[in-house]
């Protein structure tokens, strides 16, 4: 019973908060691969920043979330997510646009994402100081425990408060996307420009106006996907970063431009991590009298150590693009 | 005097269209006149510039010399929404549709500039194109090539155009459909919309056509009404397979 628990904290709990993460940091991704057909590596950093106004608001007003009852962070995400789209919409005009009009090639364009990560690691770095530091300024991390009623259960399922917070955002934000993409007109128009760009000019829809609104739709998600990151650890000018090539690896396996696909292969890919880490030997552990005595199980069953964690998206994207580049869902296939 | 003017002006004019792709010119001097009240077609050998010049039309292409005008406005080199803004509606001949997004949701995005005509203009597009009605909630790409055709000449309709231009309607579609393409065609301009269209089936185009534009290395080789150009010798000669 108790390996059941040790499983549901280390796998299902952990998975889905890693996968929550990569989801809506994969969303805003393939979003912007979407409308604009480039890869948009600027992305974690994007987060990043988000996490720091978060930080910067919260340190300023340590005491705004303790009235209604909620982490502060959380009171100021909305207004950091404002902040980020901003930030997002004033990097597409002074970057990506004056490329665009020029008519470069997506590869340009990437590049281009690549120095503004540089750039944006940079003035991060240079405010927030290298170090980690935690988002709950003044307030205390709740930590839940709840005891499983059977017999012999001895170790609770433990979740964070932060984490619960984490799945109802992702949760809220998924809906909201959904609705938003299916039900009103500005999203409908983006779904027709990511399909056919031309067509979609020549019905009239404003492709600058698009480009903006994804913009600020990529900048709020990277807001939230970053503060919730840095809530349920710390936030570090480097965290986000590295969750790169796992964010990738997630909007690919999902079919590039797809965002549904994108929610799906967030989840395979924070699935997979947490998999591979993971200590089998636990699992056997209740059936070690009936293993045959010859197999001696080794203490550590998992399938890469944790500090190897980052080659499994690694592993996923390669395969992925070998086996079934449109990923699991029908995307498009980056040239 | 200024009534007699407008009268006369005609819905589109082109008068010695120059341009191309890159500073290749493709085009190098077309002339065009068409009512409201007419069915306009440019016919020609491949390579003659007749998608070429519908793409200069609708504002794709840039115009190097001559004009192109609309009710006697200059639009040439004016960007496509804002010929969509003056009643200028363009179904090209490939990638027609969003192949994601549900028949409804294609020709919602024609209303995109006028969101207040949704639901009647819907009406009147479904009444017009009676097998779209049961394929509304269905995904754009997965139907047929003929019923593709109509969902895209629905959605250039759902912005009330008063000037359609068609790139090859009836291209890579059965005899079947080709013929209710023709006949909707006819229908959409009785309704009071002139109509440029482009097309490979010449003979079948010029019998329903106000107005031929023989196109041939850029140029009008022959202008004349559809009928008279479908009985010129020279032009069956040279155009229409003997």
């Amino acid at each position: 019973m108790n390996e059941l628990v040790f499983f549901i904290n280390n796998v299902i709990i952990a998975g889905s908060v890693t996968g929550s993460i990569y989801a809506i940091g994969a969303i805003g991704v393939t979003l912007i691969f979407s409308i604009m057909r480039f890869a948009h590596f600027a992305h974690a950093d994007m987060m990043t920043f988000g996490a720091f106004m978060v930080l910067l608001l919260t340190t300023l007003f340590p005491a705004a979330g303790a009235s209604i009852g909620v982490p502060t962070a959380l009171v100021m995400l909305p207004l950091a997510m404002l902040l980020t789209a901003t930030l997002a919409v004033g990097i597409d005009k002074a970057f990506y646009k004056p490329l665009r009009v020029h008519g470069v090639k997506p590869i340009v364009l990437v590049i281009g994402s690549l120095g503004v990560t540089l750039m944006l690691q940079g003035l991060i770095r240079l405010f927030s100081g290298t170090g980690g530091q935690s988002l709950y300024v003044d307030d205390r991390k709740e930590i839940f425990r709840l005891a499983l009623p059977f017999e012999g259960a001895r170790a609770p399922i433990v979740i964070t408060e932060p984490q619960l917070y984490l799945f109802v955002i992702t949760l809220v934000a998924v809906v909201a996307l959904h609705v938003f993409l299916n039900r009103s007109r500005l999203g409908k128009a983006m779904r027709a420009m990511s399909d056919n760009p031309e067509l979609a000019q020549a019905s009239g829809i404003n492709t600058n106006t698009i480009v903006a609104v994804t913009w600020v739709i990529a900048g709020g998600l990277a807001a939230i996907a970053g503060t919730l990151l840095s809530l349920d650890v710390t936030f570090k000018p480097d965290l986000s970063f590295f969750l790169l090539l796992p964010i990738f690896a997630a909007a690919i396996v999902g079919g590039v431009g797809h965002p549904y696909g994108a929610i799906a292969g967030g989840f395979v890919v924070g699935f997979a991590e947490t998999l591979a880490v993971f200590n089998w030997n636990v699992l056997l552990r209740p059936f070690r009298d009936s293993l045959p005595t010859w197999l001696e199980l080794p203490s550590n069953l998992a399938f890469v150590g944790t500090e190897y964690k980052i080659v499994v998206p690694f592993f996923i994207l390669v395969a992925i693009l070998v086996w079934r580049p449109t990923g699991l869902f029908k995307g498009k296939v980056i040239q | 005097m200024s009534l007699t003017m407008s009268s006369t002006t005609p819905l589109l004019e082109a008068r010695d269209v120059h341009g191309g792709y890159g500073g290749m010119n493709i085009l190098n001097g077309v002339n065009m006149a068409l009512q409201t009240h007419e069915v306009g077609v440019i016919v020609g050998p491949n390579g003659a510039g007749k998608s070429t010049m519908l793409k200069a039309v609708f504002g794709l292409l840039n115009v190097t010399q001559g004009e192109i005008l609309l009710n006697g406005q200059p639009i040439h080199n004016l960007p496509p929404n804002k010929l969509v803004e003056r009643g200028m509606g363009f179904v090209p001949q490939e990638k027609n549709v969003f192949p994601s997004l549900t028949v409804k949701e294609n020709l919602e995005m024609g209303t995109y500039l006028k969101p207040q005509n949704v639901k009647r203009m819907l009406e009147q597009v479904y009444a017009f194109f009676p097998p779209l009605v049961e394929k509304r909630h269905q995904p754009a790409g997965e139907l047929s090539g003929g019923q593709r055709q109509m969902v895209a000449m629905g959605r250039a309709l759902m912005a009330e155009p008063s000037l359609l231009l068609l790139d090859e309607p009836t291209a890579g579609l059965s005899p079947l459909y080709m013929n209710e393409i023709f006949d909707r065609v006819k229908q959409i301009n009785a309704a009071g919309v002139g109509i440029l269209m482009v097309e490979q089936n010449a003979k079948q185009a010029l019998a329903i056509a106000d107005k031929g534009f023989v196109l041939a290395a850029g140029q009008n080789r022959f202008t004349d009404t559809g009928a008279a150009l479908l009985a010129d010798p020279d032009v069956a000669k040279s155009f229409l397979g003997g």
